[in-house]
């Protein structure tokens, strides 16, 4: 059974750089790390010591407050460096990798018979749990919390995202043995949104409701499907999950290995030949980025795509979620009149002496400049036309401003993640960083309400 | 080494100085800043303040060169009488028109702007933030909404006193209640009332030959209907003349033609809200309606006060006085106004409809657009504060039908599952 979703409001924005549908494998990379900034909002403890061999699948730091929740390391090696920040906070863990990798492999078991504890268990211990994220708050999911249901979204609207259906090819095994698995964690729906005319192998799976979306950016973000089919209410959980992280899943299900292997789109007008590579989770971005070259001396790497990644360098590690990695020019650069002249190669929200509504499918090569100054919020109404969610993103970004706890839940702060906010941000005209104040919003609700 | 490069030098040696925002704002007056994204999105669309409040400038541009001219032609036409028969070219765009026009207009501008920029300025120093943009507008608007022979003195008095009373004290642009450029017009019209209405200041030399044997006058349309003189009214001036401006009354507001192209502009450059201009031409239309049919039904005698104006067909109040150049540039302000789309609707009706009333209530001065923004602004949070209830009552009523489940270690989700499922 499927349902059709359309959204009306968004914005796509076309970029210069989309990935040619080639796969190659990437270089091994010699050091792999894990960057903890991926995991918001997790307290980590190391469980081995520094100079420890570990193999790949082989926990290596927990979270504090949730002992059950073990995170794995993606390659066998020896652990070389765990670098801290101000307080001894842990912000990356090195791993050296071996010529020969090995697994810690754990026993499979039957999924078909398996209990929802069983389940559980085996997802906490493996290291596949933080996979699955929750929302309210877009942090790992609390796994002593039932979903009411789960969210799948194979459908990339975002700027040159990863093509969900290419990269998902022959997975259709790993999919089923982990929609199977996250089914027993769940009383409600797996609901999983493809594109409306996609050949994703996840839509043959069974156990789900599927749904066809159509739309411009953001009708692919999970955000917008779930305010679209059954939105957060206060006290209810949902939990998001990424088709590639499934796939992840599903592997270790099956076989029993943690395989942190993934298929990436090297994207960007910065890079000469953007394509797919496969490589490992935590791998360095250097071991693909200059097989595919780089144009200019100056660009900006991320970790993601445009709106909603985070920015690294050659020498940093691919993130645990993403599936695409970005490069495009930086824009430190004055532009004489830039404020009043007429733009034919940017994107823009109005007609003000601005043409990119002239041609709609135009692509473009943007670069980080902000094209104006930080101001405060004078413009009203535009952020309505590319969010389609039943909130009010204005009102919602004021409330979060001035830290006012009830007037965030009312106005619908449960049923948001920063990501929601990336095109009112794009567009906005006051170039104020709403992903910044919804994240701080979201903090500070889980502080006091939990 | 470029301009450019000097620029950059000069930024860096300001960099955490006092000075710093009056630099920059010359600065990124003549260059976009070289500043990159830190957080969130990597990539911004390139529409910033400065770009969205040139492009209402533009839009009053042809305003302000129209009052120019229309400065210069009221004077010699109450001087010398009007031309029998008019002809654009010969009688209205002259040298003669566009001189008087421009010594009496430009200084009110210069005046408005240079006041008004100073203390913007003054602000930015003081409390270290950039100079934002919102008085390149208002700065615009205040000499096209005043009488042309308004003193040079008294304009300074009333900038000074609405950019600090209605502005800066609330925080600068995009943090104020009230549009600046009419808390400037309202301190104007308590303060000197005198200089503000009347048949004499709508001229120029209108005030100064009061009294003597060359006296001239330029009673404006609404005040002719206030008086009850509809005859010698349509006698002086016929619709063309109204819908195109040539007629007295302050600067930049005559022209309904040029105001509607104007709006047309804004609207589709997406800047200013169609749905607070649609609505307030409607809310005006509607009382207008109303009027027209209490005088239809004989409710009102002919020999009352009120009576001209009311008898004044309906969507004429469009054509005539400030009403059409306050729904496009001013009610449309997204600071002050309404900022929900739905509260827009509501918004612009009331300023619409509550203009037209008070034009015909209002004894002294006959027109009512500016009180009725100002008053709209005061409740356009109130409205806003309904429309978005709307949208929490919906979230509530949902949340009776949440489905909350109990944790996996209460080991009760298996039977839940049965019963779901």
């Amino acid at each position: 059974m499927s349902k059709d979703i359309r959204i009306k409001k968004g914005l796509n924005i076309n970029l210069v750089g989309a990935a040619e549908q080639t796969t190659s494998k990437a270089v091994l990379s010699n050091v792999y790390a894990l960057n903890l900034n991926d995991f918001h909002g997790i307290t980590p403890k190391m469980l081995v010591k520094e100079g420890a061999e570990v193999k790949a699948g082989e926990p290596i730091f927990y979270n504090k407050n949730l002992e059950d929740m073990r995170f794995v390391s993606p390659v066998s090696g020896e652990l070389v460096e765990i670098i801290r920040g101000a307080r001894r906070r842990i912000l990356t863990v090195k791993i050296l990798a071996d010529k020969e990798q090995s697994y810690q492999t754990a026993k499979t078991f039957d999924i078909e018979a398996a209990s929802a504890d069983a389940v559980r268990t085996a997802l906490l211990t493996s290291g596949c749990w933080p996979f699955i994220k929750q929302r309210p708050y877009d942090i790992v999911a609390n796994p002593d919390v039932t979903p009411k249901a789960i969210f799948i979204s194979a459908y990339g609207t975002a700027p040159l995202a990863a093509d969900m259906d290419y990269v998902l090819q022959a997975k259709e095994q790993e999919l089923q043995a982990a929609i199977t698995a996250l089914g027993k964690l769940t009383p409600g729906k797996i609901h999983v949104s493809v594109g409306k005319d996609s050949k994703s192998p996840l839509a043959s799976a069974t156990g789900i409701t599927l749904h066809k979306v159509s739309g411009p950016h953001p009708a692919g973000l999970v955000g917008t499907q779930i305010n679209k089919i059954d939105p957060i209410n206060k006290g209810e959980m949902v939990w998001t999950i990424s088709p590639q992280d499934l796939v992840i899943i599903g592997e270790f299900l099956l076989t029993g290995k943690f395989n942190a292997q993934r298929t990436i789109a090297l994207v960007g007008s910065s890079v000469k030949t953007p394509k797919y590579y496969t490589t490992k989770i935590g791998a360095e971005i250097s071991t693909f980025l200059y097989a595919s070259g780089v144009k200019e001396e100056k660009f900006r790497l991320i970790n993601g795509d445009v709106l909603t990644g985070s920015r690294t360098t050659p020498d940093g590690h691919l993130g645990y979620y993403n599936a695409t990695v970005t490069a495009i020019p930086e824009g430190d650069d004055y532009e004489f009149f830039g404020w009043n002249k007429p733009v034919f190669n940017k994107i823009s929200s109005t007609r003000a002496l601005t043409f990119s509504w002239l041609n709609k499918n135009k692509k473009y090569d943007l670069d980080t400049n902000t094209n104006g100054e930080h101001r405060a919020f004078v413009v009203t109404g535009r952020y309505e036309e590319v969010f389609p969610l039943d909130i009010y993103p204005l009102q919602l970004l004021k409330a979060c401003m001035v830290k006012d706890l009830d007037e965030m839940e009312q106005l619908g702060l449960y049923e948001v993640a920063p990501e929601d906010f990336a095109l009112t941000e794009f567009i906005c005209i006051s170039k104020q960083p709403h992903q910044q104040i919804i994240r701080e919003g979201l903090d500070l609700m889980y502080q006091e309400i939990g | 080494m470029g301009m450019k490069e000097k620029l950059h030098q000069l930024k860096l040696k300001y960099q955490g100085k006092k000075m710093a925002p009056a630099f920059n704002a010359i600065h990124t007056f003549l260059y976009a800043p070289n500043e990159t994204t830190h957080s969130g999105s990597h990539v911004r669309a390139v529409d910033d303040l400065k770009r969205t409040m040139n492009t209402v400038i533009m839009a009053l541009v042809p305003c302000l060169l129209f009052g120019i001219f229309n400065a210069g032609y009221q004077h010699y036409s109450a001087v010398n009488g009007f031309p029998a028969d008019f002809s654009i070219m010969e009688h209205f765009i002259t040298w003669d028109n566009f001189w008087l026009g421009a010594i009496t207009v430009l200084p009110l501008v210069v005046v408005s702007y240079g006041v008004g920029l100073l203390i913007e300025f003054i602000f930015a120093v003081i409390k270290g933030h950039e100079v934002e943009e919102g008085y390149l507008v208002t700065g615009m608007l205040v000499p096209l909404i005043v009488p042309v022979d308004t003193p040079l003195w008294m304009l300074a008095v009333a900038v000074a006193f609405g950019v600090v009373i209605g502005k800066e004290v609330f925080g600068g642009t995009g943090m104020n209640i009230l549009n600046p450029a009419l808390t400037i017009r309202a301190f104007l019209f308590f303060a000197y009332p005198t200089w503000m209405s009347g048949d004499k200041v709508w001229v120029h030399e209108g005030v100064q030959r009061a009294g003597t044997a060359d006296a001239i006058s330029g009673e404006t349309i609404l005040g002719y209907l206030a008086q009850g003189n509809s005859e010698a009214m349509y006698a002086k001036y016929d619709l063309s003349e109204m819908f195109f401006g040539f007629i007295p009354g302050s600067v930049g507001e005559t022209s309904t033609f040029l105001i509607l192209l104007g709006g047309l502009f804004l609207v589709f450059t997406k800047i200013a809200s169609w749905r607070i201009m649609v609505s307030a031409v409607a809310g005006s239309l509607v009382m207008g309606l109303i009027f027209n049919g209490i005088v239809d039904a004989g409710w009102i005698p002919e020999y009352s006060k009120f009576y001209g104006l009311m008898q004044f067909d309906f969507w004429k109040h469009l054509i005539v006085g400030g009403l059409a150049f306050g729904i496009v540039y001013m009610a449309t302000d997204p600071v002050t106004g309404s900022q929900t789309n739905k509260g827009k609707w509501i918004y612009g009706f009331l300023i619409g409809f509550i203009s037209v009333m008070i034009r015909v209530f209002n004894p002294g001065y006959p027109e009512g657009v500016f009180l009725a923004i100002l008053l709209m602004n005061v409740f356009a949070p109130t409205i806003d504060h309904y429309v978005v209830q709307g949208n929490v009552r919906r979230r509530m009523k949902r949340l009776k039908n949440a489905t909350i489940l109990p944790k996996p270690s209460d080991g009760k989700t298996a039977e839940l599952k049965a019963e779901t499922v």
